[in-house]
C-alpha cells in the first residue's frame, strides 16, 4: 500500500466519511482475490504450508507430560502436588457422598461441620456467613496437608457404636441423609425464602425427581455442586477484593478472566483432565476455575458500585481499612455479591452436567449416555430433572439475593424467628427414625408400588414410562421423518454444505484480509495486532480447517439468531403482554444447562450439522431478543414522542428512528450471541461434529490433551476477535449517538 | 469572634490529572490555570489559605464544580492535597500516621454528606451507632449514646427503620446524629440539606441552628446556596475555580464584595437580614432620639428607623450609647444595590 493510500484508509476516530470508500476497496479486493482463487486456483495458499507450521500440538503434549513426570517446584514433584491436590478434594467430594446419598458406617465429622455453618450461615450476618464457608472448606485444607490418613482419623465413630447400631438393625442411622428430610429441607428453604409459592415449585421438583427415579443421580451432581459453590465463591469473592485493591491484580487478573470468559465449558476439562486423572476430582476442579470469574466480578461490581459518599462516610466513622471493606462495602454490595453466588450456583451446576464427559457421576452422564444409546424417553425424563432443578437453584439463590431484612424481627421470639431451621431439625430426626423402619424414606424406590389385598401393584413406573415415551418417539419419527428428513437433507446439500465448502475453499489470506480490514476500521491498530495474532495462532498451526468448520457453523447459528431474535426482541419491546411473556421465557432457557438443548436436536434431527445448528439456536437466540428489546426500551421516550410529533408512521419510528438508536446494543446482543453459540458447538460436539469442539470432547476420551487446549484456546480465539471487532464497533457507535 | 484557631489551611492544593506532583514540581508549586489548562490538569483547589476558628460557622460557598467539596475532602484527608500545609489543633495534618488519622475521625470530626452516606443494610440506630462501634465501645454504651442522638435529632420511635424507609429529611436526621454521636469537636457538613426539598431545607437549616446553639460546635459547612450561606454562617468564604475569592462575613461580603462575581451573588441578597445597625451607624448624634440595638439586623428595625424623623440612637449590650443611625443610611442600604 502506498503512503496516499495508507493515508485515506488510516482508522477513522469517529469520523464517518470514509465508510464507504473504505468497504467498497474491502469489498472488491476480496471479490477479486476469490474470483482469482477460482480461475487460478493453488496460487493463493489455501492451507498453511506444512514445513512451516509450528509444531504447537507436540510442544504442548511434551510440556504436559514433563509437567507430569519431571517438573518440580522448590523441589518438590509437580505430580506431587497435583497428587496432594487431588487427594486434599476428594476427601470434601467423598464426604458429601456419604451424606447425600451414599452412607457411610463412619458417621462423617464433615457432617456436623456442613450442619454447623449452615445453622451460622442462618442464623448470621454475611461474615459469619464467610466463617461458616471457611468451616466448610477446612476438611479441604485438612485433606491437603494430610493426606488421607486425616479424615478417617476425625471422621470415625468410635466402632463399638457403628457395630451396635448395626446389631440393633438401625443402620440407617448412619445412612446418608434420608430424601425426604433434604426434600423437606429445599421445600422449607423455599418458603423462607420465597413464601408459599417457592415452596410449591420446590416440593414439585423433589415430587419429580423422587417419583422419576432420578434422586440418586441428582445426589451425585448434586455432591460436586455444594462442594464446588462455596470454593469457587470463596475463592471469587478474595479475586475480587484484591482486584479492587490493587492496581497490579486488576491489570494481571482482568485480562485472564476476559479469556476464561471466553473459553466455552467443555474446554475447562482438558487442561484439567491433563494434570489430573479422570474422575470427580477433575470435574471438581473444572467446575471451580468455571464458575469463580462470575463470582469476581460481582464482587468487582458491587465493591466499585457502592456510592462514593457511603465509603467516605465509613471512614469519617473512623474505619480502619479493614472495617471499611467488611462493614461498609461489602455489606453495602451484598446484593450485587449475593446475585454473584447465584451465577457461581447455576454456573456450577451448568458445568458439573458437562463435567459427565470427564468422569463426573450424575444426572449429566446418565444424559449422555441415554442419548449416546437414542434412549430419547430416559433422556426427556433426566432432561426434565436436569431443568427444574437448575430452575428451583436459580429461584432459590435469586430469591435470597432479593430477600428483605426482616426488621421486626426482635419482637419475635427466637423459635418464632428460627421456625423453618427447628421444622427442618424435627422432620430431620424424625426421618433418620423412621428410616430405620422403612427403607424408602431414604432413596425413594425406584417405582412406586402399592401392596394391598391382590398383592404388589405398581402405581408408577418411570422406566415403563420411558420406554413408553420411546415407542412413542420412534413411532412418531417413523413417520414424521417423511417430512423432517427431506427439509433437513434439502436444508444441508443446498444450503449448509455450499457454505461450509465456501469457508473451507477460500484461502486463508482473504480470511485474513477481511477480519483485519474490519478490525483495523473499527478499533485501530491495536485490535488488529490482536486479531492478526489470534488468527495466526490456528492458522500456522495447522488447525485451519476445524476452525473454519466452527467459523461457518457458528456464523449460519448466529445469523438464523438474528433472524429469529432481533424481530421477537421488537416485538416484545412494542408490547407489554408479547414482553410479560417472552422475557420470562428467555430468562428460563438461560437457566438451562446448553446440554440439555441436545435433547430436540436428537429428537428431531439426529445428528450432523442441520441438528447442531438446531441445538444451538434455542440457547443463543436469547441474547439476541433480549438486547434488541432493551436496546429499543432505553430510548429515551422524549425521542420517541418527538417522532411521534413530527408525524411519523409506525414503520418510519422503527426504521428510521428507533433501529438507529438501538443497533450498537443489538449488535452487543449479536456479539453475545456469537459468544454462546461458540460455547454450545463444544456441547454439539457431542453428538458428533468434525470441528474444533469435536476436537477439545475427543482429546478427552483419546488423552491427548494438548489438542484439546489448543481447540479449546482457539474457540476462544474467534470469540475474542468477533467481540474486540463488534465491541469497538458498538462503542465508536455509540459515542456518535453520545448513548456511550 | 473568637479567635483561637482549630485548623489552619495554607496554600492547599489538589490537582488531579496523570502525575499532579510532577506537574507541581515543574511549575515550582504555582501553575497558573493558563499551564493548567495546557497540560490537561484540573485544579479542583487552587492555593487556598484560610483558618477555622474554635466555635464558629465557617460556610465555604461556590457553584458546583467551584472546589469547594474537593476541599473539603482535603481537610479531613478523604482525599490528599496534592500541596499545602495543614494544621489540626497545632498538628500537621498531612504528616500524621494512618492511625492519628482514623483516631481523629474517630474522636474530632464528625461529618454529614449531601446524599446521606448511610449504610443501607443497617437500620438507624446502627447506622448511629456505627461510628462508635468501629472505634470499640461496647454495645450497651453505645446503643445508649445513640438512643440520645436520635432523640436530639427527633427520630426517636424510628430506631429500627432502615433507611430507605424515611425520607429525605428524616435520612439527613440520621445523618446528623450519626456525625454527633461520637461529640465531634469540629463538625463537617458537605451540601447537607441540598438534596432536599425547600420546605424541609428550611426546616433543617432551622434544626441546624437549635442544635448549634446547644453544641456549640466548629463547624465547616459547603453549600452552593447564597442565601443558606447567609443565614447560618459568621463566616463565608467564596470560591470560584478553586480558588477562594473572598473570605469574610456576610455583611462584608454583601456590602464589600471582592470582584463582580461576588457581587453577582451579593446584589440579589436580602441586606436587611443581613447587615446589623452597627455595620453602618455613623457617630453619636446628640440629635437622635430613641435606641435601636447594635446588633439587630437592619431589617427588624427599619419600621422603627423609617417612621422616625430624626436619626436614632444606637445601644450596645449593657444600654450604652455607642453611635447613630439615620433614615437615610437604612434606606440606601437596603434599596440601593450598588452602595457601600
Amino acid at each position: 500500500m502506498t503512503d496516499a493510500t495508507a493515508d485515506r484508509f488510516k482508522p477513522a476516530k469517529g469520523g464517518y466519511e470514509l465508510k464507504p470508500t473504505y468497504w467498497t476497496v474491502v469489498f472488491a479486493i476480496t471479490v477479486a482475490a476469490l474470483l482469482f482463487h477460482l480461475i487460478s486456483p493453488g496460487v493463493l495458499p489455501d492451507r498453511w504450508w506444512p514445513e512451516w507450521e509450528v509444531p504447537a500440538e507436540e510442544w504442548l503434549t511434551t510440556r504436559i507430560e514433563w509437567l507430569k513426570s519431571d517438573a518440580s517446584i522448590f523441589g518438590i514433584a509437580f505430580k506431587d502436588i497435583t497428587r496432594g491436590i487431588g487427594e486434599g478434594l476428594k476427601a470434601p467430594v467423598k464426604w458429601a457422598e456419604y451424606v447425600l446419598y451414599r452412607g457411610h458406617a463412619n458417621l462423617p465429622w464433615f457432617w456436623l461441620a456442613l450442619i454447623l455453618a449452615s445453622v451460622v450461615a442462618y442464623i448470621s450476618t454475611l461474615r459469619n456467613a464467610i466463617i461458616a464457608a471457611l468451616v466448610f472448606l477446612l476438611p479441604v485444607l485438612l485433606g491437603l496437608f494430610l493426606g488421607d490418613a486425616a479424615p478417617e482419623a476425625i471422621t470415625s465413630l468410635p466402632k463399638s457404636l457403628s457395630d451396635g447400631l448395626k446389631a440393633i438393625g438401625a443402620k440407617a442411622l448412619y445412612g446418608p441423609i434420608p430424601w425426604v428430610a433434604i426434600a423437606a429441607g429445599v421445600i422449607l428453604l423455599g418458603h423462607w425464602i420465597g413464601g408459599w409459592r417457592l415452596a410449591l415449585l420446590c416440593a414439585a421438583t423433589m415430587l419429580y425427581l423422587a417419583i422419576f427415579n432420578v434422586w440418586k443421580d441428582t445426589m451425585r451432581t448434586m455432591t460436586i455442586v455444594v462442594v464446588a459453590v462455596p470454593m469457587a465463591a470463596f475463592i471469587g469473592v478474595v479475586l475480587g477484593i484484591w482486584v479492587t485493591r490493587s492496581k497490579i491484580a486488576a491489570r494481571i487478573i482482568t485480562p485472564i478472566f476476559d479469556l476464561m470468559q471466553a473459553v466455552p465449558h467443555m474446554a475447562y476439562l482438558a487442561p484439567v483432565a491433563a494434570l489430573f486423572a479422570l474422575g470427580p476430582v477433575t470435574a471438581l476442579i473444572a467446575t471451580v476455575v468455571f464458575a469463580m470469574p462470575p463470582m469476581a466480578r460481582c464482587t468487582i461490581l458491587g465493591l466499585q458500585t457502592v456510592p462514593e459518599e457511603i465509603i467516605e462516610s465509613g471512614k469519617m466513622s473512623g474505619c480502619t481499612r479493614r472495617q471499611s471493606l467488611w462493614k461498609v462495602a461489602l455489606p453495602s454490595g451484598k446484593r450485587t455479591l449475593m446475585l454473584g453466588v447465584n451465577q457461581v450456583v447455576m454456573q456450577t451446576f451448568a458445568m458439573v452436567v458437562i463435567a459427565s464427559i470427564a468422569g463426573a457421576q450424575g444426572l449429566g452422564h446418565k444424559l449422555l449416555y441415554s442419548l449416546q444409546q437414542l434412549k430419547l424417553g430416559t433422556a426427556i425424563e433426566l432432561g426434565i430433572a436436569i431443568s427444574v432443578v437448575a430452575i428451583v437453584l436459580d429461584r432459590l439463590t435469586q430469591g435470597y439475593a432479593n430477600k428483605e431484612t426482616d426488621h421486626f424481627a426482635a419482637a419475635k421470639s427466637w423459635a418464632q424467628r428460627h421456625k423453618h431451621m427447628l421444622a427442618f431439625l424435627v422432620i430431620l430426626v424424625l426421618s433418620y427414625i423412621a428410616a430405620i423402619w422403612f427403607r424408602d424414606v431414604t432413596i425413594p424406590p425406584s417405582k412406586l408400588t402399592y401392596t394391598g389385598a391382590e398383592g404388589k401393584v405398581t402405581l408408577f413406573d418411570p422406566k415403563a414410562l420411558a420406554r413408553w415415551m420411546d415407542a412413542g418417539i420412534r413411532e412418531f419419527n417413523k413417520n414424521a421423518f417423511d417430512y423432517i428428513n427431506p427439509i433437513r437433507d434439502w436444508v444441508t446439500l443446498n444450503f449448509l454444505i455450499p457454505v461450509r465448502n465456501f469457508f473451507l475453499w477460500m484461502p486463508w489470506p482473504v480470511f485474513v484480509f477481511v477480519i483485519g480490514a474490519a478490525a483495523w476500521r473499527y478499533g485501530g491498530i491495536s485490535v488488529l495486532l490482536l486479531c492478526l495474532a489470534l488468527m495466526a495462532s490456528f492458522i500456522v498451526t495447522g488447525f485451519w480447517v476445524e476452525t473454519m468448520k466452527t467459523t461457518y457453523l457458528v456464523l449460519i447459528a448466529a445469523l438464523l439468531c438474528v433472524i429469529i431474535g432481533v424481530p421477537l426482541g421488537i416485538w416484545a419491546a412494542r408490547s407489554e403482554r408479547v414482553a410479560n411473556v417472552l422475557m420470562p421465557v428467555c430468562d428460563t432457557l438461560q437457566t438451562f444447562p446448553s446440554f440439555i438443548y441436545l435433547i430436540p436436536a436428537i429428537m428431531l434431527f439426529r445428528v450432523g450439522d442441520f441438528a447442531n445448528v438446531f441445538a444451538i439456536i434455542p440457547y443463543a437466540t436469547v441474547p439476541a431478543i433480549r438486547y434488541t428489546y432493551l436496546g429499543l426500551k432505553r430510548i429515551p421516550e422524549v425521542t420517541v414522542e418527538a417522532a411521534i410529533a413530527n408525524g411519523t408512521t409506525k414503520r418510519q419510528r422503527l426504521w428510521k428512528v428507533e433501529l438507529p438508536i438501538a443497533i450498537p446494543e443489538i449488535m452487543l446482543g449479536l456479539n453475545q450471541t456469537i459468544m454462546m453459540a461458540l460455547a454450545m458447538t463444544a456441547i454439539t460436539a457431542l453428538i458428533g461434529s468434525t470441528d474444533l469442539g469435536q476436537e477439545v470432547v475427543r482429546s478427552i476420551s483419546t488423552q491427548n490433551f494438548g489438542r484439546g487446549i489448543l481447540a479449546g484456546f482457539f474457540i476462544a480465539a474467534l470469540g475474542i476477535i468477533a467481540d474486540r471487532i463488534i465491541g469497538s464497533w458498538a462503542d465508536e457507535r455509540k459515542k456518535q449517538l453520545g448513548i456511550g | 469572634m473568637p479567635t483561637e484557631v482549630q485548623i489552619k489551611c495554607r496554600n492547599i492544593w489538589k490537582i488531579f490529572g496523570d502525575n499532579p506532583k510532577r506537574f507541581m514540581k515543574r511549575h515550582k508549586g504555582a501553575p497558573t490555570p493558563e499551564a493548567l489548562k495546557e497540560a490537561g490538569y484540573i485544579g479542583a483547589v487552587q492555593d487556598v489559605s484560610f483558618d477555622v476558628h474554635a466555635g464558629e460557622i465557617l460556610i465555604i460557598m461556590g457553584l458546583s464544580g467551584s472546589g469547594k467539596s474537593t476541599l473539603v475532602r482535603c481537610i479531613t484527608r478523604l482525599n490528599d492535597p496534592t500541596a499545602g500545609e495543614m494544621e489540626y489543633e497545632g498538628r500537621d495534618l498531612l504528616k500524621i500516621s494512618e492511625r492519628e488519622l482514623i483516631d481523629i475521625r474517630r474522636h474530632k470530626m464528625g461529618m454529614v454528606f449531601q446524599s446521606f452516606g448511610l449504610l443501607p443494610n443497617r437500620d438507624v440506630l446502627e447506622n448511629v451507632a456505627f461510628p462508635l462501634e468501629v472505634q470499640g465501645m461496647d454495645k450497651a454504651e453505645r446503643v445508649q449514646r445513640a438512643k440520645d442522638m436520635i432523640e436530639l435529632v427527633g427520630l426517636q420511635g424510628r430506631e429500627s427503620y432502615f433507611p430507605r424507609e424515611l425520607s429525605g429529611g428524616q435520612q439527613q436526621r440520621v445523618g446528623i446524629a450519626r456525625s454527633l454521636a461520637v461529640e465531634p469537636d469540629i463538625w463537617f457538613l458537605d451540601e447537607p440539606f441540598s438534596a432536599l426539598d425547600p420546605l424541609i431545607r428550611a426546616e433543617m437549616q432551622d434544626e441546624f441552628m437549635r442544635l448549634q446553639q446547644k453544641l456549640k460546635k466548629t463547624i465547616v459547612f459547603i453549600t452552593h446556596d447564597f442565601e443558606e450561606a447567609t443565614k447560618l454562617a459568621d463566616r463565608i468564604g467564596i470560591m470560584k475555580d478553586g480558588r477562594m475569592v473572598q473570605l469574610d462575613t456576610p455583611e462584608q461580603i454583601v456590602l464589600n464584595p471582592a470582584d463582580d462575581y461576588v457581587a453577582e451573588f451579593a446584589r440579589n441578597a436580602p441586606r436587611e437580614r443581613i447587615v446589623s445597625v452597627g455595620t453602618i451607624m455613623k457617630p453619636i448624634d446628640p440629635a437622635a432620639e430613641g435606641s435601636v440595638p447594635v446588633s439587630a439586623k437592619i431589617g427588624t428595625v427599619a419600621q422603627q428607623v423609617l417612621t422616625a424623623n430624626r436619626p436614632l440612637a444606637v445601644v450596645d449590650d449593657a444600654g450604652q450609647i455607642i453611635g447613630s443611625v439615620t433614615r437615610e443610611d437604612v434606606a440606601t442600604t437596603i434599596f440601593s444595590r450598588d452602595a457601600a
